[in-house]
């Protein structure tokens, strides 16, 4: 599949999950417990991106020791518990890795 | 007509705060296109017309992975599954649109634009109240494109040494921020990333991120219904 054919197949994938619902939804289809089931998908597929990418390293092995990522995700973690702040989460992280691999 | 362009300035004036972590989010998707090999024309492509920073950086993740396009694929649509909320959400605001209404309107139903207007439909009943979802999403329109060109224009020039790929999933763990409070979702969060690190190398064709995001669900529907019969 070229890159344009991946690209407008994902484009059109999310377009309709963006669609179908607006342009298709009875009311009755969408019970309060599908609605909860949906509430947690942020929580179920985020960390199935978020895990690999601090544990995983650029070789594809899970690596635990001297790893800098570990340790600035879990900062950014307890800074966004703490502030609830969005661009606090990123930007803490950001600044204890740099300082982590430039200055430590 | 006036009350409109109101409305729609509203949506503009209320998303804004939320638009300060796209810019990041933007720059990283436009200088990581880039530096995993994507032309320009691609990568800005793949911003118009997916318009999606999640989807489009779940694309990204997996491609330089090796993952086949059926699998990248299925992930955005699994990872874009949340969308199916929000539109259930809002469309009772919006049920006596024109399906024109309803077709632009869904382009740009995204997460931010959806959390400030849902407020909004939810509190105020006017006819005209989607004007403000469109304000909202065209904002943010304008941020996402706007700041991947610059993206594509720096990439070259941005070290690689800085690690900004690291940058991605700081900008979901971000997108969690409120989600860590609840004693369910952590549960779901730790599910869903052990089964995504641990199965990374096994799971075939790359589909962890759909069999993580499943097994998190399935956690999420176990737990709410055991703590709820309690």
């Amino acid at each position: 599949m070229s890159n344009w054919t991946l690209i407008i197949y994902c484009g059109l994938i999310t377009y309709l999950t963006r669609f179908t619902m607006i342009a298709l939804i009875k009311k009755e289809m969408f019970n309060d417990r599908i609605r909860e089931i949906l509430s947690f998908v942020p929580s179920a597929i985020f960390p199935a991106i978020i895990f690999p990418a601090i544990f995983i390293n650029e070789i594809g092995l899970f690596q635990i020791e001297e790893n800098p990522k570990i340790l600035a995700a879990i900062i950014a973690t307890v800074i966004g518990i703490l502030s609830r702040s969005i661009i606090a989460t990123i930007f803490s992280g950001l600044a204890s890795y740099w300082f982590l691999i430039f200055v430590v | 007509m006036n009350s409109n362009f109101k409305i729609f300035l509203k949506g503009i004036v209320d998303v804004s705060p939320l638009m300060i972590p796209v810019v990041p989010f933007g720059l990283i998707f436009g200088v990581l296109a880039i530096d995993i090999g994507f032309t320009p024309l691609e990568t800005m492509g793949m911003s118009l017309i997916v318009f999606g920073g999640a989807s489009q950086i779940v694309l990204l993740q997996l491609f330089s992975g090796g993952a086949s396009s059926l699998v990248i694929i299925s992930s955005v649509g699994a990872v874009n599954s949340r969308h199916l909320l929000y539109g259930a959400v809002v469309s009772e605001h919006l049920s006596d649109l024109k399906l024109i209404w309803k077709i632009i309107i869904s382009y740009f139903l995204i997460d931010q634009a959806f959390a400030i207007s849902n407020e909004y439909l939810k509190k105020n009943k006017e006819r005209n109240r989607y004007f403000h979802l469109v304000g909202g999403g065209a904002t943010c329109w304008v941020i996402w494109q706007s700041t991947t060109l610059l993206g594509i224009i720096l990439g070259a020039s941005i070290p690689e040494k800085l690690g900004l790929s690291f940058a991605v999933p700081l900008t979901f763990l971000a997108l969690l921020v409120n989600d860590f409070r609840k004693f369910i979702n952590v549960i779901v969060i730790i599910i869903s990333g052990t089964v995504a690190t641990l199965g990374y190398n096994y799971i075939p064709f790359k589909a962890y991120v759909i069999v993580a995001a499943l097994a998190g669900l399935l956690t999420a529907m176990i737990l709410t219904k055991t703590i709820k019969t309690k």
